[in-house]
């Protein structure tokens, strides 16, 4: 069972110093990402996603950040203890990282295949010439035909969803074992996002390369992933399969999330949205970080913190103290 | 079938920048002074028959002849020679303070704005000291300690003109170390040296080409001060700033001996001026 975990978040507490107050902003998530599978990590903007991935590669600017209590467990190092150069090892190599915007994750004065090249020969040594091969295949495999063409052009005459393609292989041409890819669709029209999922999929499928894919649009979780994670003010909420989270969501956060997408078969007057917004960190002291948001908030909500709770057998698990004693009642309702 | 859509005529980055500066009449004007000025400066023994610091006590304060096309000087030497030679002067004063300043304002700002913390704070307070001394007086003093001559000159120029670099590298390189291609960098694994050389120091070097070309221009006039005041070239160098100085004294009898000198000044920094705008408007990305 331990053996099939990547990574393994035990636990991640991060703050940030601002002039003399520190403001938690990731408070106790832990999570594991199993070999071979699509982790979708889901919330609205800033509750942490971003800051949990990039804390996984260490690349959280300190300052601000801090991260203290933390254990994230690749294999058997520590990526939080691991020195600079061990990290240097494992970046780009062992886990790599795609950007939401790749209009601007290339550097516009070098060509893609001059990139391509940077990141193959820092982790693996090759000939010029064998390195080249690689990073050709690479463009092909992610759906880019003129890829000896394109390893000689520079990114301003790719469009974006070619640039995207162009960033994935970047990550993949390591062969790395976790992929984080943080918001990879957001920036991209409909068409190429769907080409772009297709295209994770396949690449998940065919290396086994565990993916962590980093989300708003619930829509492309249950497209592609397999396990979801949902978080909310720097709390994981809700985690399960992508089946048990979407059939039977049990977090109020979560199920808001969900009547919050649009449906084209019932024509509604207003779209449904949750109440309010997320809250600034370190707003709020005590009690259920929703509570404020949440119609179903009761005294208790304001007053203590829900434990997180596992509900079935293969891992569907709820911070709600709803879970509880509504709990029975919400999940045969489907 | 979307791969082919973007097949187009391949320009390279600089091909784009040459065009977009051809576009410019005037730069067009200031790199054909700029090159007529280097021009004269390498083939100066060629143009003129006279070594620029033979005396010809006789010939004195002549007017412009046609065997002195500017006339001569208070020692009899022939103007146009000098003014050709001094070309050569001010040139390499200009280029090589530029390259000096420019090389360790580069350094430090990239040193201040990627690291920042305490060492941001050591480099910019030695910025902020000497930008607020005037940056002639400042020459000045430099030239005072290490003694007047036009090496000392340059190296004063030099100084003088390390913040400006400095601070316009910094502030560059603040903007491009949040971009997402440092943060793409450092994810696939490469440390700080090869991101500051590879990824940030090109993207930032921009703004010091156009600093650069203006730069020279002011130490054109900077060196011509200083050798104005005694405190740069002395005699009997053909420095057009000394050259001004030693005619204040003719300035009725023999008005070449102002003008020409004069004119040289003014027109090799008019052309650096120049190449200076056009390199602006066609390295800024915002003016497309």
């Amino acid at each position: 069972m331990n053996c099939d975990n990547v990574l393994e978040i035990k636990r991640l507490n991060i703050s940030f110093m601002t002039d003399k107050k520190k403001i938690n902003a990731i408070n106790n998530v832990a999570f594991k990402i199993k070999k071979g599978e699509i982790l979708g990590l889901v919330g609205e903007s800033g509750s942490g996603k971003s800051i949990t991935s990039l804390s996984i590669l260490g690349l959280l600017p300190s300052p601000p950040a801090v991260i203290e209590e933390s254990e994230i467990l690749f294999h058997d190092l520590d990526l939080i203890q691991a020195s600079e150069q061990q990290m240097q090892k494992i970046r780009g190599n062992r886990i790599s990282m795609i950007f939401q915007e790749p209009m601007t994750s290339l550097n516009p004065l070098y060509t893609v295949g001059n990139q391509l090249l940077e990141s193959v020969q820092k982790h693996q040594s090759l000939s010029k010439s064998e390195a080249n091969d690689i990073c050709i295949h690479t463009l092909k495999s992610v759906g880019l035909a003129r890829a000896e063409a394109i390893m000689n052009e520079y990114p301003h005459q790719l469009s974006g969803g070619m640039r995207q393609r162009v960033m994935i292989a970047m990550a993949m041409v390591c062969q790395p074992e976790i992929l984080i890819a943080d918001e990879p669709t957001t920036a991209l029209d409909v068409t190429i996002q769907s080409q772009i999922l297709k295209l994770m999929k396949e690449l998940n499928e065919k290396t086994g390369t565990s993916v962590l894919f980093i989300t708003h649009d619930l829509g492309v979780v249950a497209e592609i992933c397999h396990r979801v994670i949902v978080m909310y003010g720097g709390r994981i909420v809700e985690e399960g399969s992508v089946l048990d989270v979407f059939k039977n969501p049990q977090h109020p956060y979560t199920r808001g999330l969900l009547k919050s997408v649009p449906d084209i078969r019932n024509k509604q007057d207003k779209l449904y949205a949750i109440p309010g917004s997320v809250p600034k960190p370190g707003s709020i002291q005590k009690g259920c970080y929703f509570a404020p948001r949440c119609e179903f908030a009761k005294d208790i909500c304001f007053e203590n913190e829900p434990e997180f709770v596992q509900l079935t057998e293969d891992g569907h698990r709820s911070r709600c103290f709803l879970n509880e004693n509504v709990g029975g009642a919400t999940k045969n309702d489907k | 079938m979307k791969n082919e859509e973007i097949v187009e005529k391949e320009k390279t980055p600089f091909r784009e920048f040459w065009e977009s500066f051809r576009a410019n009449r005037l730069a067009l004007v200031g790199l054909g002074i700029v090159f007529f000025f280097i021009v004269i400066a390498i083939f100066a023994p060629l143009l003129t028959s006279y070594a620029p610091d033979s005396q010809n006590l006789a010939d004195r304060l002549l007017p412009p002849s046609a065997s002195h096309y500017f006339g001569t000087d208070d020692f009899g030497r022939d103007l146009f020679t000098r003014v050709v030679y001094g070309a050569r002067l001010s040139l390499w004063v200009g280029f090589l303070s530029v390259l000096g300043s420019a090389l360790i304002g580069t350094f430090l700002g990239i040193v201040a704005g990627y690291y920042g913390k305490w060492l941001d704070t050591i480099i910019s307070r030695f910025f902020d000291i000497l930008l607020a001394f005037p940056s002639i007086l400042l020459a000045i003093a430099i030239v005072a300690i290490l003694g007047p001559s036009l090496q000392n000159a340059l190296i004063a120029i030099a100084i003088v003109n390390v913040p400006t670099f400095g601070r316009l590298v910094r502030s560059k390189v603040l903007s491009v170390k949040q971009e997402e291609y440092i943060l793409a960098a450092r994810a696939i694994g490469m440390g700080d040296t090869r991101i500051l050389t590879h990824h940030i120091l090109p993207n930032s070097i921009a703004p010091v080409i156009v600093q650069g070309t203006l730069a020279i221009a002011t130490a054109i006039i900077e060196a011509a001060a200083l050798g104005f005041l005694g405190m740069g070239a002395q005699a009997p160098m053909p420095e057009w700033g000394k050259m001004l100085a030693d005619s204040r004294q003719y300035l009725t009898d023999a008005p070449g001996t102002l003008f020409f000198p004069g004119f040289a000044i003014m027109f090799t920094v008019l052309g650096f001026n120049l190449i200076g705008d056009g390199l602006r408007d066609a390295l800024d990305p915002k003016m497309k």
